[in-house]
């Protein structure tokens, strides 16, 4: 019985470049299956503490198959790992190690139950993996929607909060329809080349496909919206608000910076690899997307009071910068587009972080009226808050300036000079958010009259909702995570050279894009 | 002499103070009003030690700092810049004392900025590099924007926001333009840099200039402010504390003055040239607009404020006059006009403390003769602003108004109006607080030789001072400006019309990008 399938050509498998993804599935499996013991000090301590070593050895393994401008096919035209593919792995382990800190003291661990919440969770990050080394466009898709359908999960599993339900079915029928549009895009695609791998599809277009070809251009079309709904590009962005406002704070922090990275691993791969051919029919749809999404993310913003949704928002506008990055199609655009993501994580990590601090101890929840006075009550947050939002909107000697600076650069560069003056128009509108924020926090009143005896008016320092467990520390990893990720903002903001070294090998990964 | 050391220690300082413990809060002053110091006493020896008959710059320090885009780490200092850190050093150095007098509710975070604002200011002056003057300019937003926020009265957080968002939109625009320069301006497969030297020697088509420099000038213009870019002024003036505001006032709109002289003029000259006209009429009716607003307001600072309007459009005149002596004009008149700001500003604060906090002229008067040494201070700087000959002012405005008859008669005539109107303003100002009835809100006495004599003397000394020997700047700034000017006034004299210097400025150069 087993001779005959001995004679079937097995794919070539490189184990050394597979061996983060099997850590992580290792990891995963070996999560859920302590999650069967009882007891307090597995599923308080031991679960985390393996999620987080699953996520550390494949970051460290990550960076031991680190070799620049090396395109290793792992598993034969299926997965191939790049450094585009690693350092995009290294946000997701990254965001993943914040989730599990921050989603420490969630009520979503209880709820759903730690082992659950932690497998569901690395899932994801395989699929991520997945999909960020995808080499076809059935891993591609593969890996879509194993990201996607723990996530749909993960959303929901604050099962007494009904917000959280809502959000997780909705994120289910709206990603549903995204990952459908994607497939059907895809199998158009695979229709007009007649292949589904990558560089198959790069070498079709223009020599066997003609780049007019109603089929290849309706793939196109149909695999770009789809991509847009996860990576909640305008207008397929309808969703992001109340799914992240109602989704578990540790979780939407995961989602907005690593789906959001994995979307646009892929918008790189498909674009800016295997359909570069067919710019010319692509990017001047793309700028379109991006210059909207851009105007509505930050529109959208203004008018926020939950901080969830006003950084929901903020992430539709970023969304659109960096969609800029991917619009050039050249080696600067693929650096710029991937510095900016790196960015992205910390600086919304720290942001999230923040919020998650207050929320559980604020009367205002994740209202904006939940900073009010931190910068008195506790400095150990407001700094970070304070960075990640100066971050956000480009000042300088924060990350968040030299990103787009890149970003702009690249964009100029590239013949789309007008695009980055929409990026820099949109950091205007955008400045009325987050400037609100920050005086929100340092800016309330300097004092506050008591109730007194009359005729003798006292009069005191406020200290918003100041209790013993709104103290920064009372959740020390959680502030810690925020100070981590403003502390690395700050760093890379004034001496950035350590990323943009790592960028530099990332530009040479594409190899359609070097020369 | 690196120029690392004056940069950096105010912001040093500023960091040591925000790290003390809660119960050393009180050392915070300290050390910023320490550090200010030293940066003042480097910032003199440079100026003893400045050798005004070379050419380039001085004391340069250049590193790579992000390579991948170009961008360098680049100081110096020439005569342009040299008076402009002097006087930003001695300002910062009044206001922290000023500061140092008085409480402040969260001192740490109050000297904290203070000291950021300083090292952000010094390095745009600093700055030999168009991405890290682009860095440090948007980065003197961020201590002005707490300064006025937290530490501001009224409408402080409305104002503050304002103030930021009017200013941010400007240099966001500076920073496509200046992205897009250093791009476009790269040779084919040459080396991106953003190093000004550099710029200066890479050509750029004539459309593209034209763009660019509107970018600019609407960053520098906001920052000034000039006439129809001055809408944050009054409200943001009405909020913020008075040594922010000395600065604020002082300080802060020179950088776009400076910015035109440094940046604009030399890397582009044809575009500087195309659009003089337009430019000298936004100067001219600054002049006008500032002049006759300045002159119908109730509020003293207001009154101050839209003098700076009036004032800066004389800078702006001086500058794109294209003239030798204009520019140089400017230039002293940048020193000058930060000086006579400060002056009044502490002068109204003195007089408001005097009159239970009023700043309304309506409620004002009646001083002089309760306060003879405020009375006599406050004249010599009103003097000084109205550019009585023998004052420092009249220097600057008679080389700007002489630049602007040899070039473009026009526009001198009109502006030797602003000159007159001064007078008016100013005299107004000194009579309302000083003479008539004494006011319903006065309760007479003299300023505090302990509080505001710290503050106010080394201004007035140094006002004096130049009075005296207006040569120290003269001979120290005249080298470097005529050179800075030198590509545009060329643009301008060598053709009559701007289409042929359109084809001279290398219109194959169009197509390169």
């Amino acid at each position: 019985m087993i001779l005959p399938l001995a004679d079937v050509p097995a794919p070539h498998i490189d184990y050394k470049g597979l061996s983060p993804l099997i850590a992580l599935v290792g990891g995963t499996v070996l999560v859920l299956m302590a999650a069967l013991l009882r007891g307090r000090f597995v599923q308080r301590s031991l679960l985390p503490l393996l999620t987080l070593g699953t996520l550390g050895a494949a970051m460290g393994l990550s960076i031991w198959v680190w070799s620049p401008g090396d395109h290793r096919p792992i598993v034969e035209s299926a997965l191939e790992v790049d450094a585009l593919a690693l350092s995009l792995s290294l946000v997701f382990y990254v965001a993943g190690i914040a989730t599990v800190l921050l989603a420490h003291r969630s009520a979503a661990l209880s709820d759903a139950g730690a082992g659950e919440y932690y497998t569901l969770l690395l899932s994801s990050v395989t699929g991520m993996v997945l999909l960020a080394e995808a080499a076809n466009l059935i891993t591609l898709f593969v890996g879509i929607e194993l990201l996607s359908i723990p996530l749909y999960v993960l959303c929901a599993s604050q099962v007494r909060r009904r917000a959280s339900l809502e959000a997780g079915l909705k994120y289910l029928v709206i990603g549903s329809v995204g990952s459908a549009t994607l497939l059907y895009g895809l199998a158009l695609i695979y229709g007009a080349a007649g292949t589904t791998s990558f560089a198959g599809i790069d070498r079709a277009l223009g020599d066997t496909v003609s780049l007019s070809d109603p089929l290849l251009l309706t793939g196109i079309a149909l695999a770009c919206a789809g991509l847009a709904f996860k990576a909640s590009v305008a207008p397929f962005h309808q969703w992001t608000p109340d799914v992240y406002q109602g989704a578990p704070t540790p979780v939407t922090a995961f989602m907005a910076v690593a789906t959001k990275a994995a979307a646009f691993a892929i918008f790189l791969r498909l674009f800016d690899s295997a359909l570069l051919s067919a710019q010319f029919q692509w990017a001047p749809a793309l700028a379109a997307l991006a210059t909207i999404t851009i105007v509505v993310g930050n529109v959208g913003a203004i008018a926020q009071d939950s901080l969830k949704r006003m950084l929901a928002w903020s992430g539709v506008a970023q969304a659109g910068y960096i969609l800029a990055g991917v619009v050039v199609g050249t080696q600067k655009g693929l650096e710029a587009t991937v510095f900016y993501l790196l960015v992205y994580l910390l600086m919304n990590v720290a942001a999230f972080a923040v919020v998650i601090a207050r929320e559980r101890v604020s009367e205002w929840g994740d209202g904006m009226r939940a900073l009010e006075g931190l910068g008195r009550a506790a400095p150990w947050l407001a700094w970070p808050m304070t960075i990640a939002m100066l971050a956000l909107a480009g000042f300088p000697a924060t990350a968040g300036f030299i990103g787009k600076f890149y970003l702009i650069d690249a964009a100029v560069d590239g013949d789309y000079a007008w695009l980055g003056v929409v990026i820099v128009a949109g950091s205007m509108i955008s400045l009325v958010y987050y400037l609100r924020v920050v005086a929100v926090m340092w800016m309330g009143p300097m004092e506050v009259r008591l109730p007194s005896l009359p005729g003798r008016p006292r009069t005191a320092k406020p200290v918003g909702g100041w209790s013993p467990e709104a103290d920064a520390w009372a959740q020390p990893e959680v502030t810690l995570v925020a100070v981590a990720c403003a502390a690395a903002t700050m760093f890379f903001g004034i001496w950035p050279n350590p990323l943009f070294d790592l960028v530099a090998d990332v530009g040479t990964s594409l190899a359609s894009l070097v020369g | 002499m690196s120029l690392s050391i004056p940069l950096f220690i105010p912001l040093a300082s500023g960091l040591l103070a925000m790290l003390l413990p809660r119960g050393a809060a009180w050392l915070a002053r300290q050390l910023v009003l320490g550090g200010t110091f030293a940066t003042l006493f480097y910032v003199v020896a440079m100026l003893v030690d400045f050798d005004s008959s070379a050419k380039g710059l001085q004391w340069v320090t250049r590193e790579n700092w992000i390579e991948t885009l170009g961008i360098h780490y680049s100081l110096g200092v020439d005569g342009l810049n040299l008076f402009l850190i002097a006087v930003t050093a001695l300002l910062f150095t009044v206001c922290a004392l000023w500061s140092a007098l008085r409480e402040w509710d969260r001192p740490r975070l109050y000297y904290f900025n203070l000291g950021l604002a300083e090292t952000a200011v010094l390095g745009a002056f600093m700055a030999q590099d168009l991405a890290l003057f682009v860095v440090f300019f948007d980065l003197m937003l961020v201590p002005f924007y707490f300064l006025i926020g937290v530490w501001g009265r009224g409408e402080r957080v409305q104002a503050t926001t304002k103030f930021v968002i009017y200013t941010l939109v400007g240099s966001l625009l500076m920073l496509a333009g200046a992205i897009a320069l250093g791009v476009l301006s790269t040779p084919d497969g040459g080396q991106i840099s953003f190093e000004l030297a550099d710029l200066q020697r890479r050509t750029l088509g004539h459309g593209t200039q034209v763009w660019i420099f509107l970018l600019f000038a609407a960053a520098f213009l906001v920052k000034a402010p000039a006439f129809p870019f001055h809408g944050w002024m009054p409200d943001t003036y009405r909020a913020t504390p008075t040594p922010v505001l000395v600065l604020l006032s002082g300080i802060l709109s020179k950088v776009g003055a400076y910015g035109f002289l440094r940046i604009v003029l030399p890397i582009l000259p044809g575009a500087s040239s195309t659009l003089q006209e337009l430019m000298l009429v936004i100067a001219v009716v600054s002049i006008l607009y500032g002049s006759v607003m300045a002159f119908s307001q109730d509020d003293a600072r207001l009154v101050v404020g839209y003098s700076s309007i009036a004032q800066l459009g004389f800078i702006t005149l001086g500058i794109f006059a294209l003239d030798p002596k204009g520019a140089q004009g400017a230039v002293i008149q940048m020193v000058n006009h930060a000086l006579v700001v400060a002056g009044l500003f502490f002068v109204i604060a003195v007089i408001a403390g005097r009159s239970r906090e009023s700043e309304s002229l309506e409620r004002l008067g009646g001083l002089a003769l309760r306060a003879p040494v405020l009375a006599a201070l406050f004249l010599i700087v009103a003097l000084a602003t109205l550019a009585m000959p023998g004052s420092p002012n009249f220097v600057g405005e008679i080389l700007i108004l002489f630049g602007a008859f040899d070039e473009k008669i026009v526009y001198g005539l009109v502006a030797s109006a602003g000159v007159a109107l001064a007078a008016v303003y100013a005299i107004r100002l000194y009579q309302r607080t000083m003479h008539n009835r004494v006011g319903p809100d006065v309760e007479p006495g003299d300023l505090s030789w302990r509080l505001d004599m710290p503050a106010i003397a080394p201004v007035v000394l140094v006002l004096l001072a130049l009075a005296l020997y207006p040569q120290f700047v003269l001979h120290r700034t005249e080298a470097t400006t005529t050179t800075k000017i030198a590509a545009a006034a060329a643009k301008s004299h060598q053709t009559p019309g701007p289409d042929r210097t359109a084809s001279s400025a290398g219109a194959p150069d169009q197509s390169q990008k």
